[in-house]
């Protein structure tokens, strides 16, 4: 299985480098021709603003819809996360409709309130997550059918609808491998679409010490170290 | 070994971050809301809010300070990409003001007159980061030692012509390139020589390259020029007055940007340098006096 990392603009090697530790087999997308070589995709951080226009110049728009109708798995991380969502707030708009979320943008300010901080509550196994957000934005909304992988403020900040996964914060730009790892579990269908077929699923208690959500409750297929 | 964005002090990797997220991009130099909607619209990572761009700053002459603020909060307004501005060198009450007024990047460069003729801002103390220019590894490194989680060739501003950025970057990279030769008993004396900081002498000599990203300014005025500085090891690049200064704005920052992103591609800049109209008038290197150099500035 090859993972493709968009390449255009933001922090890709920083994906590329966590996809290498992981030992998987990955490279830029910068064409078409290598979109079309890629079995995942990796949205990388960046301006979403700028993602879109080079997406639309360099002509790699439709063919990315295309590629992502067939139902490949795809992880975005901030940037990347709002090219995905449904709905895209300030300034309004359109996104590629993946993952049933609505995202503000810069949601949390202007650069001098870009943070770290860990997970409070996360599906089983992402227990101290460490969630760096940069200009990050927000899940405003989270459609019925999109799992809550983890939250930070009593937000959503990763979740998964099917074989695609969306993060606001950057988990390639720290030492923890535990996303990218889920995200090619998922890729490889190593892990269940929905639901949970894992034992430990029914024993293992939700990372957070507060009550978790719903939504939560439903992420447990995508645990595991 | 150590990886400054990954291991490093929170704030210190928040910084790194935003210069991450820029990688591949294009950030303009703009005077106005209007300029800024249209960097925005052109697909730039980040815009840099100036009262005057350095081709004017060189032309009027005076002392140039930090942008009226005013200026700065419109065009902060009328964006949503990151809004960068410039202290002087060694101005750390600007920088302050600045930080207060939530730009997302500060930029203590040399387009702006020196306030301090020995040192430069304590880059560490802010929440804001920084970008500083740099000519040669040693002063890079005293940038990084001291605070800047971006680094830039400083070329020469406001000149539209890119031998100078050519000759910083290539510098640069040399430099880095001899570092990662030597053994571990000649980075003393290599750091002495530099008048860098022994323990960042180090990491460089480890990694091959800087411990925050790098990237190109000074002189960039074509798309082609701005490939070039990505083929020569930029990570991204400043257009300052090459954009609007020429005769078509719009239409050159959306070639910049594409070609930018496709460096590597010489038939994408062959579709995206056509018909571009007039890039600006440039000025011949040996034309300027030293004491017109801006690039001289820092210490």
């Amino acid at each position: 299985m090859h993972i493709g990392v968009l390449a255009l603009q933001g922090d890709f090697h920083a994906h590329l480098t966590q996809l290498q530790r992981l030992g998987a087999s990955c490279g830029e997308v910068r064409s078409r021709v290598q979109l079309a070589r890629a079995d995942a995709l990796v949205i990388p951080g960046g301006e979403s603003t700028t993602l879109w226009r080079l997406l639309e110049v360099l002509e790699l728009e439709q063919p990315l819809r295309a590629w992502l109708a067939e139902g490949k798995p795809v992880f975005g991380t901030c940037a990347g996360a709002i090219l995905l969502a449904r709905e895209i707030l300030g300034p309004d708009r359109a996104g590629l409709g993946v993952l049933d979320i609505s995202v503000r943008r810069n949601a949390y300010g202007r650069q001098i309130d870009s943070f770290l901080a860990p997970a409070e509550s996360t599906a089983p196994g992402f227990e101290g997550l460490e969630c760096l957000f940069i200009r990050a934005p927000v899940f405003e909304r989270v459609g019925p059918r999109v799992e809550v992988l983890a939250e930070v403020g009593g937000r959503p900040v990763w979740v998964r609808e099917g074989r695609a996964m969306a993060a606001t914060f950057h988990p390639e730009l720290t030492h923890d491998l535990r996303v990218h790892r889920a995200f090619l579990e998922l890729a490889s269908g190593s892990t269940s679409s929905c639901g949970s077929s894992a034992p430990s699923a029914t024993v293992t208690p939700y990372a957070s010490s507060s009550a978790p959500s719903a939504s939560l409750a439903r992420s447990v297929s995508v645990g595991g170290r | 070994m150590k990886d400054w964005l990954r291991d490093g002090p929170v704030d210190l990797r928040t910084k790194i971050g935003l210069a991450e997220m820029l990688k591949g991009g294009v950030i303009m130099d703009v005077t106005t809301a209007d300029q800024a909607k249209i960097a925005e619209d052109a697909g730039a990572v980040a815009v840099m809010a100036l009262e005057r761009v350095p081709a004017d700053i060189r032309k009027e002459g005076g002392v140039a300070r930090m942008a009226d603020l005013r200026i700065v909060r419109t065009i902060q307004e009328s964006v949503s990409i990151p809004v960068m501005a410039k202290c002087r060198i060694g101005h750390f009450v600007e920088a302050e003001v600045l930080q207060a007024l939530g730009v997302d990047f500060v930029d203590e460069s040399e387009v702006l007159t020196p306030a301090d003729d020995q040192y430069h801002v304590d880059k560490h103390a802010f929440r804001v980061p920084f970008v500083c220019g740099c000519r040669n590894l040693g002063e890079a490194l005293r940038r990084v030692g001291e605070g800047a989680a971006m680094m830039r060739t400083k070329g020469e501003a406001g000149s539209g012509n890119i031998v100078e950025a050519v000759r910083h970057l290539r510098t640069l990279t040399s430099e880095m390139r001899r570092l990662t030769t030597l053994r571990d008993d000649e980075l003393m004396t290599t750091a002495k020589d530099l008048g860098a900081p022994y323990e960042l002498v180090k990491d460089v000599a480890k990694r091959g390259k800087l411990p925050v990203p790098n990237f190109a300014a000074g002189g960039i005025a074509t798309p082609a020029d701005a490939a070039l500085c990505m083929r020569l090891g930029a990570e991204t690049v400043f257009v300052g007055s090459g954009i609007f200064k020429s005769e078509n704005p719009a239409r050159l920052a959306a070639a910049i940007v594409k070609a930018t992103a496709r460096f590597e591609d010489p038939d994408i800049l062959v579709e995206v340098s056509m018909d571009l109209g007039r890039a600006m008038a440039g000025i011949e290197m040996s034309k300027l006096a030293p004491s017109e150099r801006l690039q001289e500035r820092g210490w």
